[in-house]
């Protein structure tokens, strides 16, 4: 008897403190797999964020570093230019990334420094209770937008991948999502992508992955599920904004 | 043969495996059971049905779900 899936050892056996049907499990699940499979688990060293995954230092069975709220890229500058062995990944939300770190990260990528950024996109701030973020949805009903946000007064949402590809630098940036097992697989391959682009000296890489966030969506997780289909990636199309691997550069 | 082995005291209940991921539909969150969290846990009705092709374990957040072969 053989055991073909279960709880990878880049993963501790902390029992994660997320809610109940939320995306970051299954990420951190992919990173922990690749940390193994890639080999670079003794040499890595992750940046948990400000936000629900705070605590990622806790799950991940790496070396791991806690910044102040959105300084990741630049810390992992840090890391990367003084150990440049070592495999850095930056774990990021969107309130974290798009909001307070959005000065970071829009340099990170056009420096094309070589670090790998897995930014978790659920278009509202978890922790702090579900307040609107800037990757809020118009229309979007939050708890600092009871009505929906309104365009006129709050403007439009950032779409960072978009918003990156832009600029010269990034090497790959990639829009997945983790609601149903197909979508899980692309965002398998992608963050896999990200780390062998970093292992091979190639440059910026960051994976955009939309994830469910039923409690603060106020839906069930299936219905959060749905939801991210109908709604999130219509706004958010999927795929690659930028890889320069196929573009031969 | 392969089998699901869910691991209640980890399973979360938030029936992202139930809802019809499952090819061979075989996992339904149980409404008998409660674990020491609160919640229901999924559950596997029949084993034997099991095609180990890891949908389940792909889509849950914790994972608190097994697969051998």
């Amino acid at each position: 008897m053989q055991q073909i899936f279960g709880r990878p050892q880049g993963l501790t056996d902390v029992l994660q403190r997320y809610c109940p049907g939320c995306g970051h499990g299954v990420v951190h699940r992919i990173i922990g797999e690749l940390l193994v499979k890639l080999n670079i688990r003794e040499r890595t060293v992750g940046i948990a964020p400000v936000g629900c995954s705070v605590f990622a230092d806790e799950y991940f069975n790496c070396d791991m570093i806690q910044p102040p709220h959105g300084r990741g890229p630049a810390v992992s500058t840090g890391i990367k230019r003084t150990r440049p062995n070592c495999i850095v990944f930056s774990y990021q939300g969107d309130g974290d990334l798009a909001a307070i770190g959005t000065a970071e990260i829009v340099h990170a990528a056009a420096r094309n420094e070589n670090i790998t950024v897995i930014f978790i996109n659920n278009a509202i701030f978890g922790m702090t209770g579900g307040q609107m973020a800037p990757t809020t949805l118009p229309g979007m009903r939050s708890t600092t937008s009871v009505q929906g946000r309104d365009i006129k007064k709050q403007g439009y949402p950032i779409k960072v991948c978009e918003l990156l590809a832009g600029l010269d630098g990034p090497y790959y940036l990639v829009r997945t999502a983790v609601n149903t097992p197909k979508n899980v697989i692309a965002t398998e391959k992608a963050i896999k992508n990200a780390f062998v682009n970093q292992v091979d000296n190639k440059g910026f890489s960051l994976v955009e992955i939309l994830s469910m966030c039923p409690t603060n969506w106020g839906m069930t997780p299936v219905q959060a599920k749905k939801w991210t289909d109908e709604s999130m990636i219509k706004y958010y199309p999927l795929g690659e904004y930028r890889n320069r691997a196929k573009e031969g550069k | 043969m392969p089998h699901v082995k869910i691991l209640e005291e980890v399973c979360k209940g938030c029936g992202l495996c139930c809802d019809g991921i499952c090819p061979v539909n075989i996992l339904i969150l149980s409404p008998g059971r409660i674990n020491s969290n609160g919640y229901h846990p999924a559950e596997v009705t029949d084993n034997s049905k099991c095609i180990g092709c890891g949908y389940c374990f792909k889509v849950c957040p914790e994972p608190a779900i097994e697969i051998y072969k």
